[in-house]
């Protein structure tokens, strides 16, 4: 297991505890008693840290390296996925993958970022990052699930659009802005998850949905609590504090009114039992499905135009 | 009518003999550096009669130039920012937003205005780059969606003008929302049939160039106006590259196909009066 900065403490326990066992297991010293100490010694120290997790500790969460992605998503929850590549204009964008499954025995159309787990992997999903492409087949599809009369799932995962040369001659800003307008008024259900990143337009280009969740150590927000750090206090050393004054996590998304749920995660994070998390989230989206089953088309239009419409805290005199 | 006019060789000094010159007679260029009389860079609507650099003017300017006979009626102007987040970094967002409206005596970077253009009733959402960069705030959100809101209930063409550094970040999420806010109320004016037209002035980037100033029926925008979703300098650090000549110019966008045209502000009245006049005039309701 990857352990973050701040589970050092653990990270040195799990190693005392390795040794005990090697011991143990050499069978010439009974450890049994150092085991069973060291143990709950971190079971104990987990909960303390977990228990009082700061923002900038949650983001961290979020980019966890063994934390499940869309594709672990995919698999643990749509069965017979059939995968559909590119936009039709230009080429396919690996770093978000789309396509249609089942749901138990309802089809749905599935849209995600992709990270990579590997070297090679990270490279070809680009980090997670988005070109022009991937917002343009993500909505090709979209649009295919309208057709289809199909509800749409989106797994939000990214550090942001790509930021590049030709990023830009496609036109990036078109691409999302296009996906905001469209969204808003597909006459299909959307259920969006934040599963670890949602760094700004990159996040929301498929984040116009009827219900919004994020899982409880992820972050939503305008910008990186590292890149408002460099902007606003001028360097790279604020980032806690960014993260503080972002306002970021879910708990927080969800009392601003920015988001409508939180899914649990297991405990200490996704990572450490992914297929609890992959539980948490189909559940959440049975739920969802459950609940739109019988919204009329212009209902649902009307009432996300609405919601969105609602966003944001202003002074009128 | 022209509004361009080319000042005769007199005029013209270089501002190193311009020093000892009182602020206000002469205006120094921004990109040329070289100094012209206020009046004449006024009556030339900020442009630079030499070099032809569109310099940021504000919102009501662009009211006052679009508008028929300058007459217009503002709307919405009582709206202003919060701070939702009680943010701080080195400074009070709070600070920062009574510091913008005591230096430029406007409640927001975004205002809008309903008048005539060529006879057509037309409602105008321009922002304001003085205003925090132009940034995009819960209540410049809110004023563009009432705007757009306005336009379809009175069924209207629109014109937005955007000139905005992009998100405001010290309303975080709530200045991402902004963006889906903005294009889901442009996805229900969309359906009147009316022609909305999005200006992009220098500069227009992040936020705005991914929410609703690339949605327009018609992306018009000035002359060598910066324009792109992430910032040069972001860019260069990622690619670790220099970024070619030109690169997220009017004039690059229109090449790649973004922008229908790039317009001169002498000629703006003119060619989106033209525009709403060719698609506009049909379905406009009680025009008198
Ligand atoms: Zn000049």
């Amino acid at each position: 297991m990857v352990f973050l900065e701040f589970e050092k403490t653990l990270e040195d326990l799990q190693e005392q505890l390795e040794k005990a066992e090697e011991t143990q297991s050499e069978g010439k010293v009974d450890m049994t008693e150092t085991i069973n100490q060291l143990s709950s010694i971190i079971e104990k120290e987990t909960k303390n840290i977990y228990k009082n997790l700061t923002r900038w500790q949650r983001v961290q969460l979020s980019r966890h390296p063994e934390r499940p992605y869309t594709l672990d998503y995919i698999n643990h929850i749509i069965s017979g996925f059939i995968e559909l590549h590119g936009d039709r204009l230009v080429k396919d964008d690996k770093a978000l993958v789309a396509g249609f499954g089942k749901v138990d025995n309802q089809t749905v159309c599935i849209i995600g970022h992709q990270k990579g787990r590997n070297t090679k992997q990270r490279q070809e999903r680009n980090f997670g990052m988005a070109n022009p492409e991937g917002y343009r087949k993500a909505l090709r599809i979209m649009k295919l699930a309208e057709k289809f009369e199909v509800p749409i799932i989106t797994l939000i995962d990214t550090p942001g659009a790509y930021p590049g040369i030709e990023a830009e001659e496609r036109g990036q800003g078109e691409a999302i802005a296009r996906n905001l307008m469209e969204m808003s008024v597909l006459k299909v259900p959307i259920l969006c998850v934040v599963i670890g990143e949602g760094a700004s337009g990159g996040a929301l280009g498929i984040g116009v949905g009827d219900r919004v969740a994020m899982l409880e150590h992820t972050w939503y927000s305008v910008i990186s609590p590292e890149s408002c750090s460099s902007i606003l206090w001028r360097n790279w050393e604020h980032k806690e504090e960014a993260a503080e004054a972002l306002q970021l996590t879910a708990e927080d998304m969800l009392k601003n009114k920015l988001i409508d749920r939180v899914i649990k995660e297991p405990f200490g994070g996704a990572h450490r039992n992914p297929e609890l998390a992959c539980k948490n989230v189909k559940s959440e989206i049975k739920r969802f499905i459950r609940d739109y089953r019988e919204m009329n088309a212009d209902e649902l239009v009307k009432n996300r135009v609405e919601k969105f419409g609602q966003m944001g805290v202003y002074h009128e005199d | 009518m022209s509004w361009y006019k080319r000042l005769s060789e007199g005029i013209r000094t270089k501002t190193e003999d311009k020093k000892s010159t009182p602020d206000g007679l002469w205006h120094k260029c921004e990109s040329c550096k070289i100094a012209i009389s206020t009046k004449d860079f006024l009556s030339n609507l900020q442009v630079c009669p030499e070099c032809g650099h569109h310099h940021k003017i504000d919102a009501e300017s662009y009211f006052k130039i679009l508008f028929d006979d300058q007459k217009f009626t503002k709307l919405f102007n009582n709206i202003s920012p919060a701070d939702p987040l009680n943010f701080q970094d080195t400074k009070k967002y709070k600070d920062r937003i009574e510091k913008a409206i005591a230096n430029t005596k406007l409640n927001e970077a975004a205002s809008a205005a309903i008048g005539k253009i060529s006879g057509v009733k037309t409602v105008i959402a321009a922002m304001d780059f003085r205003f925090i960069g132009g940034s995009m705030s819960s209540a410049v959100g809110e004023i563009l969606a009432r705007a757009i809101d306005k336009a379809t209930q009175e069924t209207t063409p629109l014109i937005i003008i955007s000139k905005s550094g992009g998100a405001r970040m010290m309303e975080a999420a709530f200045s991402l929302m902004q963006m889906a806010k903005t294009s889901a109320k442009l996805a229900i004016y969309q359906k009147t049939g009316l022609p909305y037209i999005s200006l992009l002035t220098n500069p227009t980037t992040g936020g705005v160039t991914a929410s609703f100033a690339m949605l327009g029926d018609f992306n018009i925008a000035e002359p060598k106006a910066l324009i792109g979703f992430a910032g040069p300098r972001v860019i260069k650090e990622t690619i670790g590259k220099d970024l070619p000549q030109g690169f997220q110019s009017s004039e690059f966008l229109k090449e790649h196909g973004f922008i229908d045209f790039i317009v001169h502000r002498s000629d703006l009245k003119q060619k989106i009066g033209n525009l709403i006049l060719l698609v506009g005039k049909k379905k406009v309701k009680s025009n008198t």
